[in-house]
């Protein structure tokens, strides 16, 4: 079973990459560009084969290690 | 599969060559066997334009104690020590993806130099990139120094030197040169010769994938606009896995488990076996199933050309297998036995049983071809005017000019302090490092005048070396040997072709004239990009050696009061100076001539006064002669200077060689110590102020010249 | 005192924190191996810096998780001092021994360069070899080390003397321009509720020999072998 997983830079963080992001993309033309965030994305691959264990599983990883929930946010496909 | 000339031809080998490859083999090669041939005999394995020429340097004294052709250069330092340097280039892969293609070029020297069982201890960096205003360059900067950094940064080795210089002739072939110096027990330096018919054949590190393949012959072929497209050819650095690579190899080289060890770099795991078996004149038999692979259905001609970063190939003393894996294994990295050391002088590979090549070691290693490609001399440059300017304003140009701007933006973002024991940081004449546990410390630097090289390829040669030596000296260090990095265009255009024998042939004097052996070094070739050349580029990476750490000196004024003497003679000539550059913009007349044995008297008397304590300050002189070095020195330790001397661009901005300027409180001292030498010195000022004071009152002041000096890099990169 | 000195794969400042070490206190200190089997009994437990595992996914959140650090925090919570340096900071606030988190660089870029420091809370078993207020000079090297908490806990570590040191100029005002990696309230140091671990990004092991160029790190290895004696 596969678990995909988005971790984003919660709301009140400043995320420097994101801001260098959108001023790169303003020098290449492109226009009506808003706020822009970084995050990362990590896909998984597991011996699960219960969905919602998987997604414990998941959710357990996410916590302890894939995310630092003090700056970041994460939200899980499986 | 059927050898087709078009294969032929995607392989970079000639008719003639390939016919070569034939009589070799008295039979058609298979597509395993040809690519094989192809990276050996590719111009970056087999330095088959240069080799003839390079063989004139000399490489050995006294202190060597392994000159070129092994993965680097080994020189005695005193106290059972050793240093271990070598430079090599990167510089196609850094254009195509500028910061894996840096990161990996220091990844791959760090390689070499602890391949020989030396801890690395510090890093530096040539580069040229193209004019500031072509629109990639700012592109190729930022990723090519992130890239250096990143990967230095990680694996925990000091960058603590290195040049970086813009010209439009590198806008579509920029160079990025990097070299380490490791430290060794000068009895426990390891080689790559294969012995022992039986042994084991190792492969250790990160697996192998389908990166690079043909890195090295990409790397001996000339650009056209469509060379955008290798990109996929271009590998990915792994810093982490290279620091426990390092610590792996030297924890096992605590041992005498290893017989013979070489790095997986250029052409991956077919060079390092060739070169292993071809030094030891035997075989090796090589099972491509034990290969650790990263990605499944990998063909052996994909594994062995594969230029996957962060492995090395190992020969084992029979027994030691379980200790060394053990030792792999706690680091975490891959360790597999793929093969043996065999008697029959040939390379076999297997794979699922089958044997998939099968050729004679000797032949494709020692028998690369070798040309004697036809070249011409470069016309001798014609004379030229060069016109006058306000000092300070040209002094103020100057500074701020591209090539003689602060490089601070670019060695701020290297650790150059970790380890702890960085001396002299970056941004003077040569960094310092000592040796742990030792008062001794090692010095280094990389220069190149490439406008002299163009003018006149054998001045400029020999002005590289003697810029080397100089700038060692000037800080008080004896210079040992060097290491050379040999960029060029197509040497098939005899022309290009000249200015590599004029270049190698200027090496070659100030080497002997200075006592100053090559032990080391990498030829880049195919620079260029539609029929465009890059100037003729040959850098030359210097190591030197201070007894004392404590005696060195840096560039920077140190108070007010003290004596500014200008060492060595001005004739001022300004032919093919920065000044002319960039005041009138010209690029033309000869270089200044390198009178090697003023050199050599000069550097000498200067090394003798900062050892005896005399020197508080020095520095040599160079791109833009004395006015600059004097604003440099001010800036460097925030004194100004009230100069003496003929306010004419000439006096002020003449690129005379072999010249010093020293600080002292002893200037009667110096003079006549000078004068019994033989040595021309006389005074040019006095330290003090906060401003560079010329005769008849102009001034401008510390802060103004740092606020110009430093603010160009910034800005220009700051203007995405 | 006794020191060790804990090392993962990829850090690469112990041996500058080793010298260090010994240099100021005279005593080899203990080099420990993340897998080693046991931590050894000692009065201070040292995190140098580098780049364990790579720094990857995000600095020191691996080496955070590893086996030995549950016997680090174990020590912590019996008063042991822990002193964690550049990436042992980060790895500290990713273990949760220190609130907050490093990001990266306002610049996005690697700094290595001389800081200076102001000393903001003298009366700790790490900083008593300074007074509070004094200004030391001391080199960075790093490019996440932009420290960052919610204001609350900004406010409670202000509150309770935990700020340990600020990024400031030479003569020790906190400007923006002595900022430059952007920590939230130039803050360059921490430590915890009970001031017996702190997390700091400069490096004061690399100054401590005057071929460094500073000795001005001294002050914090000294007044620890003094305290921990």
């Amino acid at each position: 079973m596969k678990a995909k997983v988005h971790v984003t830079l919660k709301s009140g963080v400043l995320d420097p990459q994101g801001k260098a992001i959108a001023n790169a993309l303003g020098h290449l033309g492109f226009t009506g560009i808003g706020e822009v965030r970084q995050g990362k994305y990590i896909e998984l691959e597991l011996a699960e084969t219960d969905r919602e264990k998987a997604r414990q599983q998941v959710e357990q990883m996410c916590r302890q290690l894939l995310a630092n929930t003090v700056i970041e946010n994460y939200s899980i496909e499986i | 599969m059927t050898i087709t000339p078009e294969i032929v031809a995607s392989h970079g080998l000639t008719p003639d060559e390939y016919k070569k490859v034939l009589d070799i083999l008295g039979r058609e090669p298979n597509l395993v066997e040809l690519g094989i041939f192809s990276v050996m005999w590719s111009e970056h394995c087999s330095y088959k334009s240069s080799k003839r020429w390079l063989r004139q340097l000399p490489t050995t004294g006294p202190r060597v104690i392994c000159g070129p052709g092994e993965n680097a250069g080994v020189v005695d330092i005193g106290d059972g020590l050793a240093a271990v340097f070598k430079i090599e280039s990167h510089n196609h892969p850094s254009f195509i993806e500028p910061y894996q293609g840096a990161a990996t070029g220091v990844g791959g020297i760090l390689r070499d130099v602890f391949t020989m069982g030396a801890r690395p201890i510090a890093n530096l960096n040539a580069l040229r990139f193209g004019s500031p205003e072509h629109p990639k360059t700012r592109h190729l900067v930022a990723g090519v120094v992130a890239g250096i950094g990143g990967y230095g940064n990680c694996v925990g080795v000091p960058t603590i030197g290195g040049e970086c210089e813009f010209h439009p002739a590198y806008n579509g072939n920029i160079l990025v040169n990097a070299m380490t110096i490791g430290l060794a027990k000068a009895d426990r330096i390891f080689y790559s010769k294969a012995a022992g018919p039986g042994n084991a054949v190792v492969y250790v590190g990160a697996k192998t994938g389908r990166d690079g393949i043909h890195g090295a012959t990409m790397a001996s072929a000339e650009f056209s606009d469509d060379s955008e497209e290798k990109r996929p050819t271009v590998q990915v650095g792994d810093p982490f896995t290279e620091k426990l690579l390092i610590e792996a190899c030297l924890e096992l080289m605590e041992s005498d488990a290893i017989v013979a060890i070489q790095d997986m770099g250029a052409a991956g795991l077919t060079s390092s076996s060739v070169e292993m078996a071809g030094k030891g004149g035997l075989g090796i038999e090589l099972d491509l199933d034990r290969v650790p692979v990263r990605e499944t259905g990998m063909t052996p001609y994909e594994i062995m050309l594969s230029e996957s970063q962060e492995r090395m190939l190992m020969i084992l003393r029979p027994g030691s297998e379980e200790a060394a894996r053990r030792i792999f294994e706690k680091w975490e990295l891959d360790f597999a036995v793929i093969g043996r050391v065999t008697e029959t002088g040939r390379l076999v590979l297997k794979k699922g049983g089958e044997t998939v090549c099968d050729i004679p070691v000797g032949p494709v290693s020692a028998e690369a071809p070798v040309y004697d490609r036809p070249w011409l001399p470069q016309p001798k440059a014609e004379p030229v005017e060069a016109p006058t300017a306000e000092p300070i304003d040209a002094l103020r140009r100057l500074l701020g000019s591209p090539d003689l701007a602060s490089k601070r933006w670019i060695w701020e973002q290297y650790d150059h302090l970790v380890m702890g024991q960085t001396v002299i940081r970056p941004g003077g004449d040569a960094a310092l490092v000592r040796i742990p546990g030792t008062n001794k410390g090692i010095a280094a630097v990389v220069d190149c005048t490439p406008r002299y090289c163009v003018a006149d390829p054998t001045a400029g040669g020999a002005q590289a070396v003697a810029e080397t030596w100089r700038n060692l000296t000037a800080i008080g260090a004896l210079p040992l040997a060097i290491t050379d990095n040999l960029n060029f265009g197509n040497p098939e255009r005899p022309e290009i072709m000249g200015q590599i024998v004029g270049c190698i042939e200027g090496m070659r004097w100030a080497c002997l004239a200075l006592d100053y052996p090559v032990v080391s070094g990498n030829v880049s070739l195919y620079n260029e990009t539609n029929g465009q050349a890059i100037l003729p580029t040959p850098v030359i990476g210097g190591v030197g050696l201070v007894e004392d750490v404590t005696r060195a000196v840096t560039i920077a004024f140190k108070g007010a009061g003290e004596t500014i003497l200008l060492v060595g003679e001005t004739k001022g000539h300004l032919g093919a100076s920065i000044y002319l550059r960039e005041i009138a913009g010209k690029e033309a007349g000869a270089p200044p001539p390198v009178d090697l044995e003023a050199e050599r008297r000069n550097g000498d008397f200067v090394r003798e006064q900062i050892l005896a304590g005399r020197v508080t300050a020095c520095h040599d002189l160079s791109d833009g002669g004395l006015l600059v070095a004097i604003a440099e020195m001010a800036m460097a330790g925030d004194v100004g200077a009230t100069l003496e001397v003929e306010t004419t661009p000439g006096f002020l901005f003449g690129e005379d060689q072999s010249r010093y300027l020293l600080t002292t409180r002893e200037p009667e001292t110096l003079l006549a110590r000078a004068q019994a030498a033989g040595v021309p010195a006389r005074v040019v000022g006095r330290t003090g102020g906060g401003a560079l004071t010329l005769p008849g009152g102009r001034a401008i002041s510390v802060a103004e010249l740092r606020q110009v000096h430093e603010s160009w890099l910034p800005n220009y990169m700051s203007g995405h | 005192m006794k020191a060790a000195v804990i090392t993962f794969p990829g850090s690469n400042r112990e041996t500058d924190m080793l010298d260090a070490l010994e240099r100021i206190t005279g005593k080899k200190p203990l080099r420990v191996w993340h897998a080693d089997s046991e931590l050894p009994k000692v009065d201070l437990i040292v995190i140098p810096g580098g780049f364990s595992y790579g720094d990857y996914l995000r600095c020191g959140a691996m080496a955070a998780h590893s086996p030995i650090m549950r016997e680090v925090k174990a020590r912590a919570a019996a008063g042991t001092p822990i002193l964690g340096v550049c990436n042992g900071f980060q790895i500290l606030c990713e273990a949760g021994l220190l609130p907050g988190v490093l990001l990266v660089n306002e610049t996005l870029k690697f700094h290595c360069f001389d800081v200076h420091l102001r000393v903001e809370n003298s009366q700790t078993v790490f900083t008593s070899g300074y007074s509070t207020g004094q200004v030391i000079r001391v080199p960075v090297a790093h490019r996440d080390g932009n420290y960052f908490a919610d204001p609350e806990t900004l406010d409670r570590l202000e509150g309770e003397g935990r700020v340990a040191f600020r990024y400031v100029t030479a003569d020790g005002v906190p400007t923006k321009e002595a900022n430059k990696n952007g920590s939230a309230r130039n803050i360059a140091g921490i430590f915890n509720e009970t001031k017996t671990v702190l997390g700091l990004m400069p490096h004061p092991e690399d100054a401590t020999d005057p071929i460094q160029g500073s000795t001005d790190g001294i002050g914090l290895f000294r007044g620890l072998a003094e305290a921990l004696a």
